[in-house]
């Protein structure tokens, strides 16, 4: 027993490892003072400093600012709509259609989504002339429908787990459903629909493939522009960038966390692993 | 109770289905015939470069322009290489997470309450940040100056540095990379509601170890486990960004086949015939699945 707990004692550390070490390695060679983001030469920020003075970027950056803002609040707003047909409108024609609709991204590689996110904008385009294919908001309609997915799948799994008794005594007191949703429900699912939105938002400003898909040649995000870099070699440029994204996320992630610890009596399965669940029934 | 309300309100329930229905059967269902009906057109010079599956030729005759023939690229070998190496190379990632993500949900699993949450939010924040940034992650450390060659030399294994970057064994650590969290995430859901006093008895009966993992944890935990391979397998399979960015000019997987029919050669038939095959190789097991579950 000794020995097995040892095993996986060392599966464990070597698992956190793997997973901390390109990131650790990122955030170091972004202060690296040679080019090189493999060789430890001596301490400097003169990338943060190119970061800041490169004009593509950001630009790029305020693309994807735009994109991800628009496509994580609407899909917010739309996933609260279907999480509630979901949970709460039991029979109406044509449910489990929706319902296969709503997860269908969950279950599709990035490539099918984005070929056919392109297609339907040509043909779009070709019809009522409208939305104009490779604007940002191509780029944004697309992520919103990604993210919906996603959003819906965390607020189905929150909403499941909200007391009924609790909207069923306020209608008892005399509130108008309506009301009782906005006193009782809303609040209660709040931490999930921060949540949710902080998952949208990442989601759409990290996406690369379904972005260059769907984008002209003349609105390009972040990623794509990351992407491109990439392709052609190394630079700790990229690697300033990296530093700053992920201490931004990570502050993000603290801060909903902390709201949603406030919460936690409404919160006590984990969203995010309750929404994987979902999947696997 | 709010079904009963609904039933006064008829109109609030149809707006609120009636909003998100429209948006899915516009921007996911409408998308999928579309690839459908490009799938079966023919290809052609010219914006777009598909003729139209109806032509309209005057004197009420109308052509039929189905082109079934393109799904006969199943015979072709570059895609059937294409389609094996995928394969090949999202069962490897799916195994070694597997492999790699279940000791670690277990060990979580064991820890107290306080523990554990602190434990999955370090699983969950990688997950979280850019996952193209993490992929570069992987570029500078695989290089042949990089982290990896430096270590493997120190230690004398290695005398001078492999080429590591750009095979398909980097791209297939770059997958294993990203999407080890969506293999612990369901496996410790599974775990975290295992009920490990069962072990105890196990042993209390004469049980080995292992023997009451492989017939009590394990079976107790499939769904978990079913979850987390779907979950890994489905994205490693249509990736695209990995092998571009990692896996060189030998690794050619489906993704990037669709991607380079599409963008390079403006075949957009065969480009949305991969997907259609795509589609139905991975929903198809995953509705049986699904079935099987259910009852």
């Amino acid at each position: 027993m000794m020995k097995k707990s040892r095993s996986i004692f060392g599966v464990v550390i070597f698992g956190y490892a793997f997973l901390y070490i390109p990131l650790i390695s990122l955030v170091i060679f972004s202060f690296n003072a040679s080019k090189n983001v493999s060789v430890w030469t001596g301490f400097s920020l003169q990338w943060y400093k190119a970061l800041f003075y490169n004009d593509q970027i950001i630009s790029a950056f305020w693309n994807s600012l735009t994109v991800a803002l628009f496509a994580s609040t609407l899909s917010v707003i739309l996933g609260l709509f279907a999480s509630l047909v979901i949970v709460k409108a039991s029979q109406f024609l044509g449910r489990n259609i929706f319902k296969g609709l709503v997860s269908a991204p969950l279950v599709m590689p990035e490539v099918l989504l984005g070929l056919s996110f392109l297609l339907l904008f040509v043909s779009l385009e070709d019809m009522i002339g409208w939305p104009t294919t490779g604007s940002l908001t191509t780029i944004a309609l697309a992520h919103t429908t990604i993210a919906l997915a996603y959003v819906t799948a965390i607020l189905t799994a929150q909403l499941g787990n909200v007391d009924e008794s609790l909207t069923e005594a306020a209608l008892d007191l005399g509130a108008s459903p309506l009301k009782a949703f906005f006193v009782i429900t809303l609040p209660i699912i709040f931490p999930a629909l921060m949540g949710g939105w902080l998952l949208a938002f990442v989601l759409s400003f990290d996406d690369v493939v379904i972005a260059s898909f769907v984008a002209g040649p003349e609105s390009t995000t972040l990623p794509m522009m990351i992407f491109s870099s990439i392709r052609f070699g190394v630079s700790p440029e990229i690697n300033a960038l990296a530093t700053l994204i992920i201490f931004v996320i990570a502050g993000l992630i603290f801060v909903v966390g902390f709201l949603n610890q406030r919460q936690k009596n409404f919160l006590k399965p984990d969203p995010l692993s309750e929404e994987e669940l979902e999947e696997t029934d | 109770m709010i079904d009963n309300h609904f039933k006064k309100n008829q109109w609030i329930k149809r707006t609120i289905i009636g909003i998100p229905y429209f948006w899915l059967v516009i921007f996911i269902l409408i998308p999928f015939l579309v690839i459908l009906k490009i799938s079966i057109s023919e290809a052609t010079w010219g914006t777009p470069p598909y003729k139209p599956l109806l032509q309209f030729l005057g004197n009420h005759i109308v052509q039929f322009n189905i082109h079934l023939e393109n799904y006969q690229i199943l015979s072709d070998m570059i895609y059937r290489y294409s389609f094996l190496q995928s394969l090949k190379l999202a069962s490897l990632s799916t195994l070694s997470c597997l492999l790699l993500g279940y000791p670690m949900a277990y060990y979580i699993a064991r820890q107290d309450e306080h523990l554990q949450t602190r434990l999955i939010l370090l699983i969950l924040l990688p997950f979280w940040t850019s996952f193209l940034l993490r992929v570069y992650a992987w570029v500078g450390i695989l290089s042949p100056s990089g982290f990896f060659n430096t270590l493997l030399m120190e230690v004398g294994i290695l005398s001078e540095p492999l080429r590591f970057l750009y095979t398909p064994g980097a791209a297939l650590v770059g997958m294993v990379y990203c999407y080890l969290p969506f293999m612990i995430l369901p496996l410790y859901a599974s775990l975290n509601k295992f009920d490990f006093s069962l072990l105890e008895a196990a042993a209390d009966l004469g049980s080995k170890p292992l023997r009451a993992f492989w017939q009590i944890t394990l079976p107790l935990t499939r769904p978990g486990i079913v979850g987390g391979c779907v979950l890994v397998f489905i994205p490693s399979f249509g990736e695209f960004v990995i092998p571009e960015l990692l896996g060189g000019s030998k690794t050619f997987m489906l993704g990037k086949v669709i991607w380079v029919e599409f963008f390079t050669n403006r075949d957009w038939p065969v480009a949305a015939c991969l997907a259609v095959l795509m589609v139905l190789f991975l929903v198809i097991p995953l509705v049986l699945l699904q079935k099987r579950q259910g009852s």
